[in-house]
């Protein structure tokens, strides 16, 4: 598909202009449900689509050991995206599909895409048994914590194993996550639990791999305000089992609006308040098609004792898909050495 | 051989009806005035002259004095602004441009300078063309004419093959073909040397004589003009 | 000295205006037929190309399944098994003004370059969802107004589609759930299972599309550029005729600056950069021109194209920087070959040459020899590529050879006959008459090849397409004998129609079928054992009993064109899926650029059971069409649009023939009209020059208007002189046309008819072209102040 696609799916509602914050997700609803605070999460059946809001995604990324020794990062991503607040079959649906897959090596990125519409039977996803999926891709099993991750493009593929053996952990407040000052949020819970096994298809040949996976789940109708341009978002594993989510949302003409969360290793997640993270990127690297992204960070949360850096793996881990972003595995070193993925997007 | 005295070929019977025979070209009261770069110039201011058979009459003056313009005008090549010119009795100011090539053709035969023949036809053609038009051709007083003018040897070359002299001595045996009453000349030996030019216009004293034609040459050379049997000199468009 | 000799070299323009006009217009016409002619190819083939893109047919390859066609499932199965895949649905849709192609595409899953997919995205929401929306061109939009629902224009998509989401083009073409092909996308992820294990019966096809349509319209294209180029030759005679004029009439100027010291060198730069000045506002001029032209003609060419292969063309125009480029370069060069010989003889001017025009016309009557020798060799070559040079371009080789074997004889020509008159000339002025109507031959020759070229080309293109008219109207009341033709919707009302047509009315299978015949894509069509057949069937050869052959379904009849292309004879044995047949016959079948099988019903029905077979023509009586119709709708439930009667088929068959040649007619007008314009400039030119040889006449006794008027026979002579070799040169043309082109570019030959009406036409127009054009040099000439003529007398020039 090519690059006018960017129009469809995350930039096309009636009105929309990339002032309106990155990828559009700052409009206003038009007939879609909006999320509320306090919410009760049932699964699995929240494992599943939430077609009256506006956009989803289940989103899986994965650090890897080979049992060559070097470092890997997987990705596995399926994104719903509502034209319409309804459902239906054939070829009418208002639900649009779209499966991003990456592989990040020590040295290359490899990434592709697919589109589908959800009524024709090409896409989507079931809570129970767990099954998501587009075309010949899929994260499927019989239910969400235990799931095989298979994807395919020109130059690699792969399949894992994932395992869960902690709980979901909801963000923000109980799951509500609040993505601005103004207050707009989504629902977003995760599980960062995941061990993981199975092995990689590159071009010089297969790679068996073992490591961890962590999957965010996250639907809304309106999480970005109109001036913020882009997120930095990490997801960072410290060796005693304590985990911490945060992200940037990066604005126009405001402050950037800092937020996370902290994760013992029993999976009890602790809120951190707006702007007690503090980040900073230290170094750039020049990706084709990306422009300067940051690539080596400073983040510090002194209440915690936390002063790390966090540094990509592969530093051109691009997406070079229809609406492109950085998305690669990331070293932690400092007070709380580990790994981690790091998102970054808007930066192009 | 034709007789000189008795030129069998004159068989106009205007010219030869009249007794005593009125002039073939008579001009009275000319004017004519062109249109220069600093206004109207005259170039003929009331000039009068009668030509009779057989007369020879040379009109000199000053590049300019409207030698020229009166001979043009004589030959109904231009009209005149006033005045009146007759060619064997007939008043050529009153004939439109269709009568004035009717006289061109049949009572007057004109030698210029230079560019007198037709490109496209050999000598031979040229010589034969205007009496043929004319309705006047005599294959023999033709052949006569070639041969007095040396011609014969070059009747079937083309003009650009001939020199200038050769290209002259053309244009006279063309203009004394149809037996004009009248021939007009306008510097025919302007662009010849003068050994040439003397010859040339021997000739055509000679045969114009024979033809029992009056002759009115144009020239600025008072030695040419010496030959003709009477001068007329013309200055600032008047006879003086 | 540079700067005065300059502007000594150019003053020449400022006392000859005319002259000056002369050689920017022909130059400017010259390009401007040329770039038209280029503008509309290119638009035709990006159009092609667009096409191609649109169907997806272009660019990557299909997957298809023969006389089945997919399911959605069979979509979504290879999909799901890692298929990068993309459906289309194809059809006809009812639509304002007439039909329109409907493409169904899913842009969700279409490859890159799917022009459509990508602009339908701009939309998502009304494309994919609720009622739809149609994509189309402009002009495809004003075609499809507001049915079957609201259009959207959008520039850069192939014209005479519409394009909508796969789902609403199925409910559109009311056939849920089906797909007749899907895209693949050039990009496959690795380790894809084998297709066929997926949909049976799948076979993946290469693009063809764009490929094809380039093919078919090939020769159509060849014929443009060839009028082009023939324009542009009579264009490059006027510029010739006006450098070397120029040349000749500065040649005092030229000698003049030499001996003042201007080096040669210098001199040619000098004229150089005139002729560059000249060019480059030519070209410009011509460029517009061509633009103007090309708008003008595109509808008409679109309109063959479409009616002729089917090709949809955009009846637009774009522009591009390139093409201004190729218009002016064209520009340049034509005017280095029109200045090449006349920048040669400046070089070796001798200083001490005297200016005597005459004695160029008079080395140009010289030249006539070289001109009858090279024409000679020509009229060999030509001969040559007729029994050697196969293909197209070895046809067009031919006609180029002897175009120009006859322009080069003309000046020869002309001169015998000129020659001839001044011989049993008798009366002076006549002889005078055809002696300096020789005289002008050089000075007007260039003009007349040109005006020789167009006529020729005049009688060759209209003999060409009234005898083709001709043939193809005879070969229609031939072939469409049924006097109603219907499409039922179903095998069950195939059924009902056969039942209901017993005893009332002849039904004749009229079934069709795409396959591939002898390596090459072509149609199956049935011939019912019919009188139809027997007494109407346009056969060019055929076996004994042939009928009964094809009836027997042992044998076959195929069209010209296959028999051609195959070498086939009747007694051959042709492949068809299913066996090979006999060839009992070979048809004619004027306008179809596919080979095509002619069987019986039954033998098409065994060797595609999967062909649809719901094609009939009914004969009845006359008188009754009206009442079978309504019978049909009522009882069958037949509606209106399924039913064509005979006469309908044949007038839009004849609209469609008129309309192909339409811009061959322009192009012929437009090339005669240069042809005119040359033969006005020449005299224009000459005007002056011929002023010695006028002036002595007049002053023997000849009035101005009397010359005048034969200065107008002398153009109109001339004129006619040309038009009698350019008849025998243009029927020869006309017989290349049909027997050579046409076989080559269509495959079949036509039957060569006589116009005579049409010579003496064009005859009349050559000669009112002459007259048009010597008019006003002749009426300059009667109202020309007598002291120009006596000036003459006086100086030299």
């Amino acid at each position: 598909m090519n690059a006018r696609i960017l129009t469809v799916l995350l930039l096309a509602w009636p009105g929309s202009a990339l002032a309106q914050g990155f990828a559009g997700l700052g409009q206003d609803p038009g007939g879609f449900s909006l999320p509320a605070p306090d919410p009760v999460f049932q699964f699995p059946e929240d494992h599943g689509p939430h077609p009256d809001f506006r956009i989803e995604w289940w989103y899986l990324t994965a650090n890897l050991e080979g049992a060559d020794g070097k470092t890997y990062g997987a990705q596995w991503t399926l994104f719903r995206n509502a034209l319409a607040p309804e459902d239906g079959t054939g070829w009418d649906t208002p639900q649009i599909w779209m499966g991003h897959a990456g592989l990040t090596t020590e040295t290359e990125h490899y990434s592709t895409e697919r589109f589908a519409r959800g009524g024709i039977g090409t896409a989507g996803v079931t809570a129970e048994p767990f099954n998501a999926f587009i075309d010949d891709w899929a994260m499927a099993g019989p239910s969400l914590s235990e799931v095989t991750l298979t994807a395919r493009g020109s130059d690699f593929a792969y399949r894992l194993e994932a395992k869960a053996d902690g709980p979901f952990v909801p963000q923000g407040a109980a799951g509500y996550s609040v993505k601005s000052p103004e207050g707009q949020a989504s629902y977003y819970y995760s599980q960062p639990f995941y061990t993981v096994s199975g092995a990689l298809t590159l071009p010089e040949g297969e790679v068996s791999v073992t490591g961890t996976a962590w999957l965010d789940r996250e639907w809304s109708s309106q999480p970005l305000s109109g001036d913020q341009i882009g997120w930095d978002w990490f997801a960072l594993n410290f060796p005693d089992g304590e985990k911490m989510m945060a992200f940037r949302l990066r604005h126009e003409a405001a402050p950037d609006y800092i937020n996370g969360t902290w994760i013992a290793a029993d999976g009890t997640p602790e809120p951190i308040p707006p702007g007690k993270i503090a980040m900073r990127p230290e170094a750039t690297t020049y990706v084709e098609g990306g422009g300067d992204v940051p690539t080596s960070w400073a983040l510090s949360l002194p209440e915690r004792g936390l002063d790390i850096t966090v540094a990509a793996i592969n530093p051109r881990a691009w997406m070079d898909t229809a609406i492109a972003y950085w998305e690669g595995p990331v070293r932690v070193a400092g007070s709380h050495p580990g790994i981690g993925y790091l998102e970054m997007t808007g930066y192009e | 051989m034709r007789s000189v005295t008795e030129p069998s070929h004159i068989n106009d019977p205007e010219a030869a009806a009249v007794d005593p025979p009125p002039p073939v070209l008579a001009i009275a009261s000319l004017s004519k005035s062109f249109d220069g770069p600093g206004g109207r110039v005259t170039v003929l201011d009331g000039v009068s002259l009668d030509l009779r058979r057989g007369e020879t009459l040379a009109l000199t003056g000053e590049s300019g004095s409207g030698k020229s313009t009166l001979l043009h005008c004589a030959a109904g090549l231009e009209t005149p602004d006033a005045g009146e010119i007759r060619v064997a009795g007939q008043e050529i100011g009153a004939l439109d441009d269709r009568g004035r090539a009717e006289i061109r053709r049949t009572r007057l035969a004109v030698v210029f300078q230079q560019f007198n023949l037709i490109p496209s036809l050999d000598v031979g053609a040229n010589i034969a063309f205007q009496a043929r038009l004319a309705g006047r051709y005599d294959a023999e007083w033709t052949d006569d004419l070639a041969r007095r003018l040396g011609l014969d040897a070059h009747l079937g070359k083309y003009p650009e093959e001939l020199s200038g002299g050769q290209q002259q001595r053309v244009a006279v045996a063309r203009a004394l073909a149809p037996s004009p009453a009248l021939v007009l000349a306008d510097e025919p030996t302007g662009n010849l040397d003068e050994a040439t030019g003397d010859v040339v216009l021997d000739l055509m004293f000679e045969l114009v004589a024979e033809a029992g034609a009056a002759l009115l040459l144009v020239t600025h050379s008072a030695r040419l003009a010496a030959r003709a049997d009477r001068r007329a000199h013309l200055s600032h468009g008047r006879l003086a | 000295m540079t700067g005065p000799a300059l502007s000594a070299i150019l003053s020449h323009w400022r006392r000859q205006p005319g002259q000056f006009l002369t050689m920017i217009l022909g130059l400017a016409l010259a390009t401007a037929l040329w770039t038209g002619v280029q503008a509309i190819n290119a638009e035709a083939r990006a159009s092609y190309d667009r096409a191609a893109g649109a169907l997806g047919g272009g660019t990557v390859d299909v997957f298809l399944r023969d006389g089945v066609g997919f399911q959605d499932a069979d979509f979504v199965a290879l999909r799901r098994a890692g298929w990068r895949v993309s459906p289309v649905i194809e059809g006809w849709i009812a639509a304002e003004r007439g039909r329109v192609r409907l493409i169904g595409l899913d842009p969700l899953t279409a490859p890159p370059g799917t022009e459509a997919a990508a602009i339908a995205i701009g939309d998502p929401s009304d494309f994919l969802t609720g009622s739809g929306q149609i994509l189309a061109a402009p002009a495809t939009v004003d075609r499809l107004g507001t049915v079957p629902l609201d259009a959207v224009s959008a520039r850069g998509l192939a014209p005479g589609f519409a394009f909508a989401d796969i789902g609403i083009a199925q409910r559109l073409l009311d056939r849920p759930g089906e797909i007749d092909r899907m895209l693949i996308h050039p990009d496959q992820p690795m380790g894809l299972p084998d297709p066929a294990e997926i949909v049976p019966g799948i076979t993946r096809e290469e693009p063809q599309t764009a490929a094809d349509l380039a093919r078919l319209t090939d020769s159509f294209h060849l014929n443009l550029t060839a009028f082009g180029f023939l324009s542009f030759a009579v264009g490059l005679f006027i510029v010739n005729g006006a450098v070397g004029l120029a040349f000749e009439q500065r040649r005092v100027v030229f000698r003049t600056l030499r001996t003042l010291g201007l080096p040669v060198s210098t001199l040619i730069a000098l004229l150089l950069a005139e002729l560059l000045a000249i060019a480059l506002v030519a070209g410009i001029l011509g460029v517009g021109l061509g633009y103007l032209i090309a708008a003008a003609l595109l509808p008409d060419v679109a309109a063959t194209l479409r009616g002729l292969y089917g090709a949809n063309v955009e009846g637009t125009l774009s522009i591009s920087p390139l093409w201004w480029a190729a218009g002016l370069l064209i520009a340049f060069l034509g005017t280095a070959i029109a200045a090449t010989g006349t920048l040669w003889k400046v070089a070796r001017l001798p200083l001490l040459a005297p200016a005597r025009p005459r004695a160029w016309a008079r080395a140009s009557m010289a030249a006539l020899r070289w001109q009858l020798a090279a024409s000679g060799l020509l009229a060999v070559l030509a001969v040559g590529a007729g029994f050697l040079g196969t293909g197209l371009i070895g046809g067009f080789a031919l006609l180029g050879a002897l175009l120009l074997a006859a322009a080069l004889a003309l000046p020869g020509l002309l001169s015998g006959a000129l020659a001839l008159g001044a011989h049993f000339a008798k009366r002076p002025l006549a002889q005078w008459f055809w002696a300096d109507t020789g005289q002008q031959l050089p000075g007007l020759s260039l003009a007349l090849m040109a005006l020789l070229l167009a006529l020729a080309a005049n009688i060759g293109v209209g003999t060409m397409v009234s005898s083709f008219r001709l043939t193809f109207l005879g070969w229609l009341d031939q072939r469409l004998a049924a006097e109603l033709y219907v499409t039922v919707e179903s095998p069950a009302q195939a059924a009902a129609l056969l039942e209901w047509a017993d005893g009332r009315a002849t039904a004749l299978p009229n079934w069709q079928t795409d396959t591939v015949i002898a390596g090459a894509p072509g149609e199956v069509l049935t011939a019912a054992d019919h009188a139809t057949y027997r007494d109407h069937w346009p056969l060019l050869d055929a076996l004994p009993d042939a009928w009964d052959a094809v009836a027997s379904g042992t044998a076959a009849m195929v069209n010209e064109q296959l028999a051609r292309r195959e070498g086939l004879r009747p007694g051959d044995m042709v492949d068809l899926p299913g066996g090979p047949v006999t060839l009992a016959g070979i048809y004619s079948d004027y306008g179809n650029p596919k080979g095509q099988v002619l069987i019986a019903p039954d033998a098409f029905a065994g060797r595609f059971p999967d062909a649809p077979r719901q094609s009939f023509g009914l004969r009845v009586a006359p008188g009754e069409v009206a009442a079978i119709r309504e019978s049909l709708a009522t009882e069958i439930g037949l509606s209106p649009q399924r039913i064509l009667e005979q006469g309908e088929i044949k007038r839009v068959s004849r609209q469609v023939f008129e309309q192909t040649f339409t811009v061959t007619g322009a192009l012929n007008t437009l090339t005669l009209s240069v042809a005119g314009f040359a033969i006005l400039t020449s005299l224009l030119t000459l005007a002056n020059m011929r002023l010695p040889g006028l002036a002595p006449v007049w002053a023997l006794g000849l009035t101005r208007a009397q010359l005048a008027r034969i200065e107008l026979v002398r153009a109109m002579l001339l004129a006619l002189l040309t038009a009698i070799v350019a008849l025998p040169v243009g029927l020869i043309l006309a017989w290349v046309l049909l027997a050579v082109i046409n076989v080559e570019a269509f495959g079949w030959k036509l039957p060569m008819y006589l116009f005579p009406g049409q010579w003496a036409a064009l005859g009349g127009a050559a000669m009112g072209a002459a007259l048009l054009a010597g008019l006003w040099p002749a009426r300059r000439l009667a109202r020309r102040p007598a002291a120009d003529l006596i000036k003459v007398f006086a100086h030299e020039r």
